[in-house]
C-alpha cells in the first residue's frame, strides 16, 4: 500500500541507516512529496547551515501516489537548503526513479553527513547500502547509470545521479535520471556532491496495494481522456514543450541578448516544427517518450543532426533549451540549441541557469565590465555559438576566471566582476529568471518575484493568464475549491485579481507536487485539466484516504507556508535585491521593444506591482513584511513548527 | 463469442516507453501496483531512444504447455489464450524456462507463475496505450495491418524523393 511505504534516514558519515514508517497524521497534514519534503527540511536542518555542509540535509521523494494507479505519478522531488541561493533548495523531475524507489519500499529519504569517499546508495526491497562509487566518480549522468546497472548486473535499476558538475560543487548543478529527466533549478546536484555520493540506485518488486483496484482503474482512465483530450497535451504530444515557443517568441515573451529585448528574430531554425523535422529525420514518425505511466509524452527524441557532436542521442530539448541555448546568447540555431541541451544533460547542470549566466557574461562583456583578459582570450560576443558551448563545459569544471565565478551563482559572480554587473543580472532570490520574460505580464511576474525557490515558472504561474479566457471562466477556475469575491480580469496586461491568481496556482502546484503528478495533468497549460475537485477521488480510490477538495487546499497552504518559514529563517526579506520578493530594476525601468502590438512598450509599473505583492501577502496571511501573522500559522495548524513528529 | 481469434498486435516504433501497460496490468489482475507482477513489460534500449513491449504470444504449439510435466497448461480456443490451471501447476516452473518470450512470469510473493489471459477478451494494456503500440486485433488481421504500415512509409519515401527532384 501507498501508506506503508517508509522513510528512511541515512548517515553518510557514520553509515547509520534507520528506516520509520510514515504515520497517518503526518500524511494527513503534509501528505508526501514536496510538502512532507518542506517538513523534514524545516525539523532536520538548522538555521544558516552550509549548504555545501555535511549537516544539510538531501531530501528525496515521491509523492502520495507515486506509482499508484493514477496518471503520470513520475515525479521525484528533492529538497535541501540551496547552495545557489542560500534559501530553500527543491527540485522535481519526472523519468522512472520515484516509482522505483517506491516499488523497493521508500516513498522518502533524508541523507545527512558526508561520505568519507565517493559512494552511491543501493536501495531494493526494503534494504539500503552504501556502495563504492569511486570507479564511476567522474562519468557523465548516462555513463553513470549505465555503469551502476552494470555493476549489479540489472538493467532494471533506475538510478538517481549527479554528473561532473554536481561534482565540481557548481552550484546549480542539477541530479538527473534517464537520458534527461532533470531534477534542476536551486543546486540539488552540488549538495549530492558536497556528500561525496554520486548516485541513489533503486530497484523494488514491492506491491503497492491499490487500496479500490477497479474504481482506481476506471477512474485512471476518465483522467487520462481527460488529459489527452485538451488540444495543448495532444500538441505537447507531438512537439514537446518547444511547442510553447512559437507562440511565446511571436508575441515578444522571450528574453533576448540577456534583457535587452524580448523577442528572438531570425530563429526560423528553431521554431517547434523545425526542432521537429530533426527529431523525424534522425528517429523516425514516432520520435516521443513518455515518463512513468504517463500519455502526454512530451520527451522529443533526436540524434544532433551535425556538427562535432553529430550522431549523439538525446531528449528534449526542452523550451528552456530554446532560451538558454537559443535566444538568451542570441543563438538561435538548431545545431547549438541541440548541443547544448546534450552537454548540459550529459555534465548534469541547470541549462536554464547556465544559459542565463553565460547570456548576463555576454552582455557584461558587451558593456566592458569583464573583457577578453578575464575570459581568456574568449570571444564573449552575443551571437557566438562556440564560445557558449565553450563556456557550458568551463563551468561545469570551472575553468577560469569567468567561468569559475559564473559556477558559484551570480549574486556571487556579481560580487567577482564588481562595478554595475549585478544591475544586468536577472535574478530573483539568487536564481535566473526562465528565459521568459514578464514585462507585459504582470501576473507572471508577480509569480517569478514570489516564487518560493527564486525565480521559477513552476511554482505559481497562472499560465492560462495569457488566454484571455472570459472572466466567467476565470472564476469558475479560481473560485474553487475556496470562494474568491474580488475581480479577476481577462487582459494579461492587467494588475487586477492577479495576486489571486497567483496565490491559487502556488497551492494548486503545491497540491501535484504532494501527489508526485506531472504538472502537465493540471492546471498549468491548459485550463480544462484535473484540480482540487478531482483529486479527492484518485486519493481514495488509490490510498483509502478520504479528503474534501477544502481540505486538499489547506494541505497546499499549509506546505508552501513551511517553505516560507524556511525561507524566513534563512534570511528571506520583502524587498531584499538578493534574498526577497523583488524584480530586477530592468522589469520597471526597461520597455519592451519587439513583439505585439500589446507588448511593445510595456514595462512593470512598479506602484501596482507592489501593490500587487500586498494583496497576495494578504492572501497568504503574511503581514505587510511578509512574515506569516500568527492567526495565519495557527488556522494552518504549524504555530509550533518545527514540531519534529519525524 | 466475438472477441475469438484475436491477437495481440505489438508496434514497437509506436511505443513511448510509459509503461502504463505494466501498471494497468498488474491493477487489474493482482490489485496491486508492481511491474514484476505484469504480463507485458517493456525492455528498452535509452541510449537509442527503441523500446520494446513484450507479452505473450498465444502460440499456436506453445512450449509452456508442451514442456508442462503436470499437464496445467492448456489452449482455450475460443478466446485463443493458453491458459493455467493452478489446482494442477506443481510450481516447477519449467514454463518460464522455455518461452521464448520471457512471457511466462513467476511471482515470488504469491510464489505461482502467471501469465498473460488477454483480460478475458478487454486487454486492458491495449485500452490504456493512447498511442496504440498494443493492439487487439483479428489474427487473421495482422498481416494485411503491416503491409499497409509498410506501404506508407514506402509511399512517403517516394513523396519525398519527388519533392526532392521536383
Amino acid at each position: 500500500m501507498a501508506l506503508d511505504r517508509k522513510i528512511a534516514y541515512i548517515d553518510l558519515t557514520t553509515g547509520d541507516v534507520t528506516i520509520k514508517p510514515i504515520p497517518l497524521d503526518v500524511r494527513k497534514k503534509f501528505l508526501g512529496g514536496r510538502g512532507l519534503d518542506a517538513y523534514l527540511l524545516l525539523n532536520h536542518s538548522k538555521k544558516g547551515c552550509n549548504p555545501l555542509g555535511s549537516a544539510n540535509p538531501l531530501i528525496v521523494s515521491g509523492g502520495i501516489l507515486t506509482a499508484t494507479c493514477a496518471s503520470a505519478t513520475a515525479r521525484t522531488h528533492i529538497m535541501a537548503k540551496s547552495p545557489l541561493t542560500g534559501l530553500l533548495g527543491s527540485a522535481n523531475m519526472g523519468g522512472f526513479f520515484a516509482p522505483e524507489m517506491a516499488w523497493a519500499g521508500f516513498h522518502h529519504l533524508v541523507i545527512k553527513g558526508k561520505a568519507k569517499k565517493p559512494s552511491y546508495l543501493f536501495i531494493k526491497n526494503g534494504t539500503i547500502e552504501i556502495r563504492d562509487a569511486e570507479n564511476i566518480w567522474g562519468m557523465t549522468t548516462t555513463d553513470t547509470q549505465w555503469a551502476i546497472q552494470e555493476e549489479l548486473n540489472d538493467q532494471e535499476i533506475k538510478s538517481l545521479v549527479i554528473g561532473p558538475a554536481g561534482e565540481n560543487l557548481v552550484t546549480f548543478a542539477n541530479v538527473m535520471t534517464g537520458i534527461k529527466n532533470a531534477g534542476g533549478r536551486t543546486g540539488m546536484g552540488a549538495v549530492m556532491g558536497s556528500k561525496n555520493l554520486k548516485a541513489i540506485a533503486c530497484r523494488g518488486t514491492m506491491d503497492i496495494k491499490i487500496a479500490h483496484p477497479v474504481d482506481a482503474l476506471e477512474y485512471n482512465k476518465r483522467f487520462i481522456d481527460q488529459i489527452t483530450s485538451a488540444k495543448v497535451n495532444k500538441t505537447q504530444g507531438t512537439l514537446g514543450t518547444p511547442m510553447i515557443w512559437g507562440a511565446t517568441n511571436s508575441w515578444g515573451g522571450v528574453r533576448t541578448r540577456n534583457f535587452q529585448y524580448n523577442q528572438c528574430e531570425y530563429a526560423d531554425d528553431i521554431e517547434p516544427e523545425a526542432i521537429d523535422e530533426i527529431c523525424e529525420e534522425t528517429i523516425g514518425p514516432y520520435h516521443m517518450a513518455g515518463c512513468f505511466g504517463c500519455q502526454v509524452h512530451c520527451r522529443a527524441q533526436y540524434r544532433i543532426p551535425s556538427g562535432p557532436l553529430k550522431g549523439n542521442y538525446d531528449e528534449g530539448p526542452e523550451y528552456t533549451s530554446q532560451g538558454a541555448f537559443g535566444a538568451e546568447p542570441d543563438t538561435p540555431r538548431a545545431e547549438t540549441v541541440l548541443a547544448g541541451n546534450h552537454l548540459v544533460d550529459q555534465y548534469g547542470i541547470d541549462n536554464l541557469e547556465i544559459g542565463s549566466l553565460i547570456s548576463w557574461a555576454m552582455e557584461l562583456y558587451e558593456e566592458g565590465i569583464i573583457t577578453n583578459k578575464d575570459t581568456d582570450g574568449l570571444d564573449l560576443s552575443f551571437g557566438n555559438d562556440e564560445a557558449l558551448l565553450e563556456m557550458v563545459e568551463r563551468i561545469c569544471y570551472r575553468k577560469g576566471k569567468v567561468a569559475d565565478a559564473l559556477a558559484q551563482g551570480g549574486i556571487q559572480a556579481s560580487k567577482i566582476f564588481g562595478k554595475n554587473s549585478f544591475d544586468y543580472l536577472i535574478q530573483v532570490k539568487g536564481m535566473s529568471n526562465l528565459h521568459s520574460d514578464e514585462r507585459a505580464t504582470p501576473a507572471l511576474a508577480l509569480n517569478v518575484a514570489t516564487a518560493s525557490r527564486g525565480s521559477d515558472h513552476l511554482r505559481s504561474r497562472p499560465a492560462i493568464d495569457l488566454y484571455h479566457l472570459p472572466e466567467k471562466v476565470l472564476h469558475k477556475i479560481y473560485g474553487n475549491p475556496v470562494e474568491y469575491k474580488g475581480k479577476l480580469s481577462s487582459e494579461h496586461t492587467e494588475y487586477v485579481g492577479k495576486a489571486w491568481q497567483v496565490f491559487w496556482q502556488e497551492n494548486c502546484y503545491m497540491g501535484v507536487d504532494c501527489l508526485g503528478i506531472c504538472k502537465y495533468h493540471t492546471t498549468f497549460l491548459g485550463a480544462t485539466l484535473p484540480n482540487f475537485e478531482d483529486w479527492p477521488k484518485v486519493l481514495y480510490y488509490n490510498t483509502g484516504l478520504e479528503f474534501t477538495p477544502e481540505e486538499l487546499w489547506d494541505i497546499s497552504e499549509r506546505c508552501n507556508m513551511l517553505e516560507r518559514l524556511f525561507n524566513i529563517r534563512e534570511g528571506l526579506t520583502r524587498d531584499d535585491l538578493e534574498k526577497g520578493d523583488m524584480l530586477n530594476h530592468r522589469y520597471f525601468d526597461e520597455p519592451c521593444r519587439r513583439g505585439a502590438p500589446d507588448v511593445v512598450g510595456m514595462k512593470i509599473d512598479k506602484k501596482r506591482f507592489i501593490k500587487m505583492i500586498d494583496e497576495f501577502y494578504e492572501h497568504k496571511g503574511l503581514d505587510k513584511k511578509g512574515n506569516p501573522k500568527p492567526e495565519t500559522l495557527k488556522r494552518l495548524e504549524i504555530a509550533n513548527e518545527p514540531s519534529h513528529m519525524l | 463469442m466475438e472477441t475469438k481469434d484475436k491477437v495481440l498486435m505489438i508496434n514497437p516504433e509506436k511505443c513511448t516507453g510509459c509503461r502504463l501497460c505494466e501498471l494497468v496490468c498488474a491493477v487489474k489482475h493482482d490489485g496491486a501496483s508492481n511491474p514484476s507482477r505484469s504480463r507485458i513489460r517493456v525492455i528498452k534500449w535509452e541510449m537509442d531512444g527503441v523500446y520494446i513491449p513484450m507479452a505473450c504470444q498465444q502460440c499456436q504449439d506453445a512450449p509452456c504447455m508442451g514442456v508442462c510435466p503436470a499437464g496445467a497448461i492448456s489452449r482455450n480456443d475460443e478466446l485463443n489464450v493458453i491458459e493455467v490451471d493452478h489446482d494442477k501447476c506443481i510450481g516447477c516452473r519449467s514454463c518460464v524456462a522455455i518461452c521464448p518470450f520471457g512471457a511466462m512470469g513467476f511471482n515470488s510473493i504469491d510464489r505461482k507463475v502467471f501469465k498473460c489471459d488477454l483480460c478475458d477478451g478487454d486487454p486492458q494494456c491495449v485500452r490504456f496505450c493512447e498511442v496504440q503500440a498494443v493492439e487487439y486485433v483479428d489474427a487473421d488481421d495482422v498481416a494485411i495491418l503491416k503491409k499497409q504500415d509498410a506501404a506508407a512509409k514506402l509511399h512517403a519515401t517516394s513523396n519525398k524523393v519527388a519533392l526532392k527532384s521536383a
